[in-house]
């Protein structure tokens, strides 16, 4: 183990910088994941699949000379509609059955954007540059590209306004009637199917922006989707349903471990630790419930 | 309703046995050889699979249109069986069992990459059937005493090898301090071997060894290091993700390092995607147009360039060339063995010593090409084109390395 990261300040605050502009790109894509386990009951292993989706999306613009930035916008438009097709055709089947069965279709689907998107766009890995250049900090001892503070700076916009839409608009307080009690709001008549089929339209489009912004920090290939549903599924179980800054903190937490455990056990281990946190946090829920189920009894 | 279905079973049994016999081959039919291969159309390296394919329909149509293959005093034209092994190591084994079992292949070329080629040898070598592969390097393919495996490339081992004793000459002699990241698969961890051995031979020290997931897209952790201790070398191989994600987060993060070696840098298509944030990469490549190396089919590597992208469309990245070069050692083995016998043209092919306008080919006893050194080519701008220019072995170079790789702040 190295502990390299301790021993130089200057390598403490750059992982911790890194982790928290990294962990709030996670959090916008455990958000989308949250709002439709909450209101659906579905738990979406397609989410890294529609969040690289996404990328091509402004990867596709970069190549045709626009600014791939332009993609946070154009994105999640057409992942909206690509998420209600998603849902017609597969999920409003699956809505109402258990969670087992409505994993494995979101698994299969999964597996055929995987491979939909190595045929459409080949298995090369792309990127898309936004030439936003470089922040020195500390004396030039911190760097920070910008073009993470831009993807930190435009997810916490989405999901401001995510959050407004939800508690204002109409749609938002259906969609939260529904999350409640899907039975009572159907009576008050609420159209859940309709409620359904823009939630899952909203997760796509979150995906969209997420995609987008990944394709302008990182890369994208169309075998590289997991990792990002296995991130956010972590931090929706950390963070608990419905609980909106406990995504956020829970997605920066969860960016600053990785980087941690990038610096100290290797960057080969980077997505091992994060699946053990995965491991340990479902065992120690376990066994905090059965604590509670004592104490019932 | 037992006599029916006795009936029903006993034709579609029938109907099977012809079906399956009508498809089969023969290793010669008529005045075809027939090869066999699995090459990835689908799945994670279905890029490469499809150079490797064209590289060899390439060899196939000018040897065939060239007179095609004399034994024995007939004139034989190839034709290649293929199968799409979806980039997975089992079904590729699978396929290699399929060719030669059931459409009776007795000759085949490999599939692309280390990993896959990996799945196939056992094969091939368990029914005796001579394989020329042209995308497998991994050192560890030729240390199992496999007879009937060929490989016409350089080992992996050596893909670096050139840039580290460049450095340390480039250093007066002296060991150089060496920054390394490596994928952890089969090909990059033999990159790795490469340098450690040419550490140790040249006295340098190796400061920064980390390595790289499969999923990698963020190496930012490995670059503060860097950044931190200053090495002389870097050296990054973990495939085209490895080489984007390490010219993208070097540029975003201004880290200067006096050379910058790496692996698959046009596979990645570096000078196009990163443009001008790319400029003095150092680049291992099995192959580049620029080389003088010469053969009677495609005359040289400017012809075959221009050839290639005449045919496909775009210009041949050095996959396609060593697939080419794998059929030019077929022809020139069945030739010289004057036979169809596997076990002629597996001697014929351990003493094959030619040149073709990919390099020279000669194989060690373990199955690799010893006579090819590997060439480096530095990615280098001129306002804002970039090109990837030779610029070592001194014996091919067309332009002069650039080094030490100018600061940031200065370009």
């Amino acid at each position: 183990m190295d502990f390299m990261v301790f021993q130089y300040p200057m390598i403490t605050i750059q992982a911790c910088l890194d982790g928290i502009l990294l962990g709030v790109l996670f959090a916008l894509i455990a958000y989308g994941m949250a709002l439709q386990w909450g209101v659906m009951n579905i738990i979406n292993i397609a989410q890294g699949d529609l969040v690289i989706l996404g990328g091509y999306i402004a990867y596709f613009m970069y190549l045709y000379g626009i600014h791939p930035a332009w993609g946070v916008i154009v994105s999640p438009f057409i992942m909206y509609f690509i998420g209600v097709g998603i849902y017609k055709l597969v999920i409003n089947k699956v809505v109402d059955r258990d969670l087992f069965i409505s994993i494995l279709a979101t698994f299969g689907i999964s597996i055929l954007f995987m491979q939909l998107m190595n045929f459409a766009f080949g298995a090369d890995v792309v990127l898309a540059n936004s030439g936003y250049g470089t922040t020195f900090l500390f004396d030039s001892n911190v760097v920070l590209p910008n073009s993470k503070i831009f993807s930190a700076a435009v997810s916490i916009v989405f999901a401001i306004c995510l959050v407004i839409y939800m508690k204002k608009s109409k749609l938002g307080r259906a969609i939260r009637a529904t999350a409640q009690n899907a039975r009572a709001a159907k009576i008050l008549g609420v159209d859940t199917e309709k409620v359904y089929a823009a939630t899952f339209g909203i997760n796509a489009a979150l995906c969209g922006v997420a995609g987008a912004l990944i394709s302008i920090t990182f890369t994208i290939h169309p075998y590289m989707g997991l990792p990002y549903t296995i991130r956010s599924f972590m931090i929706v179980i950390v963070a608990g349903l419905g609980n909106l800054p406990g995504v956020a903190l829970s997605g920066m937490g969860l960016g600053v471990f990785e980087e941690f455990a990038d610096y100290m056990l290797g960057t080969e281990f980077r997505i091992g630790s994060v699946f053990l946190l995965l491991v340990l946090i479902l065992v120690y829920r376990r066994f905090k419930l059965s604590r509670k189920r004592e104490y019932l009894k | 309703m037992k006599v029916k279905n006795f009936i029903i079973t006993f034709v579609s049994a029938i109907a099977l046995l012809f079906s399956t016999s009508v498809v089969s081959f023969a290793k010669v039919v008529g005045d075809k050889i027939i090869l066999g291969a699995a090459v990835s159309l689908t799945g994670k390296y279905s890029s490469n699979g499809v150079h490797t394919q064209n590289g060899y329909n390439m060899a196939v149509d000018r040897i065939n249109s060239m007179g095609g293959v004399k034994v024995g005093g007939k004139t034989y034209k190839f034709d290649i069986i293929y199968y799409d092994d979806e980039s997975n190591p089992k079904r590729a084994a699978q396929l290699a069992e399929r060719l030669i079992s059931q459409d009776k292949v007795e000759f085949m070329l490999g599939p692309y990459s280390s990993g896959l080629t990996k799945a196939m040898a056992p094969v091939t070598e368990k029914y005796g059937v001579p394989m020329v592969e042209a995308n497998g390097a991994s050192r560890s393919l030729f240390t199992k005493g496999y007879k009937y495996l060929f490989a016409v490339l350089a080992p992996a081992n050596l893909y670096l090898d050139v840039a580290i004793r460049t450095a340390v000459e480039l250093n007066g002699g002296k060991g150089v301090r060496i920054a390394q990241a490596f994928e952890q698969d089969a090909f990059s961890q033999d990159v790795r071997l490469g340098i450690l051995d040419a550490a140790k031979d040249t006295g340098s020290e190796i400061i920064i060894d980390d390595k790289l997931p499969k999923e990698l897209n963020d190496m930012a952790a490995t670059l503060v290091k860097v950044k931190q201790m200053k090495p002389d070398v870097l050296v990054v191989s973990g495939h085209t993700k490895g080489a984007l994600t390490a010219i993208r987060q070097i540029a975003e993060m201004k880290v200067d390092v006096p050379m910058l070696a790496m692996t698959h840098c046009d596979a990645a298509k570096l000078s196009k995607q990163h443009g001008k944030n790319s400029q003095y990469a150092l680049c291992a490549s099995q192959w580049h147009k620029t080389l003088t190396y010469k053969d009677k089919w495609f005359k040289d590597g400017m012809t075959y360039d221009a050839d290639f992208t005449k045919m496909f469309g775009y210009a041949p990245p050095y996959q396609a060339a060593e697939s080419s070069a794998a059929l030019l050692v077929f022809k020139d083995a069945f030739e010289r063995a004057n036979s169809f016998d596997q076990k002629k043209v597996r001697d014929a092919l351990a003493a094959t010593d030619m040149q073709t306008f990919y390099g020279n080919i000669k194989f060690a006893p373990g199955g690799q090409n010893v006579s090819k050194p590997m060439v480096l080519f530095q990615v280098m701008c001129d306002g804002g084109k970039c090109e990837n220019k030779v610029v070592a072995p001194l014996k091919w170079a067309s332009a002069k390395l650039i080094h030490p790789i100018p600061k940031w702040s200065e370009r």
